[in-house]
């Protein structure tokens, strides 16, 4: 159970069940969906662009605990950042999350930290990335549904 | 080649303890926990006969066969041609020759898809499934569809999994070309009734292909009282390798099909202007077959009938039984796929908890389980479910193990509580 809790932080347990930002966000710019076949989570990212700053972004759909606060935390920590600052941050969480030996950043991260735990479950990566992966082709205005098997 | 020295296998009388040393994979720690393996419908643990067959077989007696003339594939063809004799004996086909070789379920239903499918269907005929498919025997039919025009029909299941017969029967009509249908439903475990199925089926002239990949290694095919024309497994999953499958075809139906793959070893002769087909099986065994794969699948094959179905049967249902009754009282657990008459498989969701980190969660308690569609999405979406955990039990397992499984799900429980 305590190596559990690494995985499954307070956090991330608290976000799944009250997720942040769910639901559609009516007359959204961006939208992109994302799918992942193997476990069936399927979401849908809404987003609102000024210039290039997120103002606002929503996600809908199932998933996992895992998938689900990833995408809750995801939304509160785009939300006002610019296109590129947001790309960074994605960059930043897939270290986190696929490199075991790599130093967390809490100041850059910030919650997104509590994903650390994830590096440790291979199979779970995919999981915690999917939102972001969505949010990419979100950005890129990609209607086509992304995976990420 | 002789096979290896038998090892060990379990007396008439059914001996659990027994039969648990003979697969010493079951003595493994996972994450400092005994294993508890219970994703047999995924794939079966193999018995320490198949290993010291397939060790033997590669270490004293490899060699290409056919047409050999020396001594070493004299034996290779000889052990072959017996795997294929043990398998005949399995599934009680009148001949040796209705047992064709492949690489597992999947290209077995491929081949009567497109061997028998673009022979005998055409354009506006029909191919009747039931929604409870493995996409293995739903994707084939389609692709074949897609070829030639035909309509791909489903069959109904209700809540509980199970076939409704009478849509089922409703459904053979006048452009019906072949029904194909899963014997025992690897994500609800439902068992259909297919020698009804089969009947109803030739009472209207229709052939029948059972997908037995789940059925074969919990309870005994006799594909003469079936009377189905087709009858498919996959050797994994009856405690042998990867790699190697079967397909029973009717004689009368395999001569008259066009070969699936072009070839070494499925000639009679060849020019440049005509090829004449070997005879049956091995038209449809293009190029070297993995022939250690069928040489460990026939001894999966003794191992399993040593052991014994009526042994195998009785004890897999207290299993199921007892699982039954100890998932039900996980709180907020629920099953899918309560069919009345079903074997093996214990699918459930539970309530806050989606199934990949119920799976997660129990790993770390040592114990296998399965996650997610278990490739039948449309099944998912009959039962408005993502996806399903899921417990398959084979021979080997043990109350103790579902008892596992059960204090590993109370973890799940403390963490996602309701």
């Amino acid at each position: 159970m305590s190596d559990l809790r690494e995985l499954y932080q307070e956090v991330i347990l608290d976000h799944n069940k009250y997720p942040h930002n769910f639901g559609k966000l009516e007359g959204a710019d961006y939208h992109a969906d994302g799918f992942n076949p193997l476990c069936g989570d399927k979401l849908t990212i809404y987003m609102n662009l000024d210039d290039d700053t997120v103002t606002n972004v929503s996600f809908l759909g199932s998933g996992c605990a895992i998938s689900k606060a990833s995408a809750s935390l995801m939304t509160d920590a785009v939300k006002g950042k610019t296109l590129a600052e947001a790309r960074s941050l994605f960059d930043q969480f897939l270290t986190l999350v696929t490199d075991a030996d790599a130093p967390v950043d809490d100041a850059m991260l910030g919650k997104l930290a509590v994903f650390a735990g994830v590096r440790d479950y291979p199979t779970r990566v995919k999981c915690a990335s999917l939102a972001w992966h969505t949010l990419r082709a979100a950005f890129d205005n990609h209607h086509a549904v992304v995976t990420t098997e | 080649m002789n096979t290896a020295e038998a090892t060990t296998v379990a007396a008439p009388s059914f001996d659990v303890d027994r039969i648990r040393q003979d697969f010493p994979i079951l003595a493994r720690m996972i994450r400092e926990h005994r294993l508890v393996y219970l994703d047999n419908a995924a794939t079966t643990q193999k018995p320490q006969l198949v290993l010291d067959t397939l060790s033997h077989y590669y270490a004293a007696g490899n060699a290409n066969i056919h047409r050999g003339v020396h001594m070493l594939s004299e034996e290779a063809t000889a052990a072959y041609d017996r795997a294929r004799g043990q398998v005949q004996h399995l599934l009680n086909a009148r001949a040796a020759h209705e047992i064709v070789f492949t690489r597992n379920s999947t290209e077995s239903i491929n081949l009567v898809a497109q061997s028998y499918g673009r022979r005998n269907i055409g354009p506006g005929d029909e191919v009747l499934i039931t929604h409870m498919e493995h996409h293995s025997n739903i994707v084939p039919w389609q692709l074949l569809c897609e070829q030639i025009g035909a309509r791909l029909r489903v069959a109904p299941i209700d809540d509980s999994g199970t076939l409704q017969l009478d849509e089922f029967e409703r459904l053979i009509g006048p452009r019906t070309r072949l029904v194909s249908v899963v014997h025992l439903s690897n994500s609800l475990g439902t068992i259909n009734p297919v020698q009804q199925i089969v009947e109803l089926a030739h009472a209207r002239g229709v052939p029948v292909l059972i997908d037995g990949s789940q059925a074969a290694y919990h309870m005994p095919v006799d594909v003469q009282a079936l009377d189905c024309d087709f009858y498919a497994f996959t050797g994994h999953k009856l405690y042998g390798p990867t790699g190697i499958g079967v397909l029973y075809g009717r004689e009368v139906l395999l001569e008259q099909m066009p070969p699936y793959q072009g070839g070494g070893d499925m000639i009679r002769s060849v020019t440049f202007e005509k090829t004449t087909y070997a005879d049956l099986p091995h038209k449809f065994e293009a190029g070297t077959p993995h022939i250690a794969g069928a040489i460990g699948l026939g001894a999966a094959v003794d191992y399993l009938l040593t052991v014994g179905f009526d042994g195998i049967g009785t004890h897999e249902a207290d299993l199921l039984a007892y699982g039954t009754a100890a998932l039900t009282e996980v709180k907020g657990l629920r099953l899918i796929g309560t069919a009345a008459n079903k074997a093996s498989i214990l699918a459930f969701v539970m309530e806050g908890a989606h199934p990949h980190d119920v799976g997660t969660i129990v790993d770390t308690e040592g114990v296998a389980i399965r996650t997610g569609h278990h490739c039948t999405q449309p099944l998912m979406d009959r039962f408005g479910v993502p996806a399903t955990a899921r417990a398959s039990v084979a021979m080997y397992n043990t109350r103790e193990e579902i008892d596992a499984l059960v204090r590993a799900l109370e973890h799940v429980r403390e963490m996602f509580p309701v």
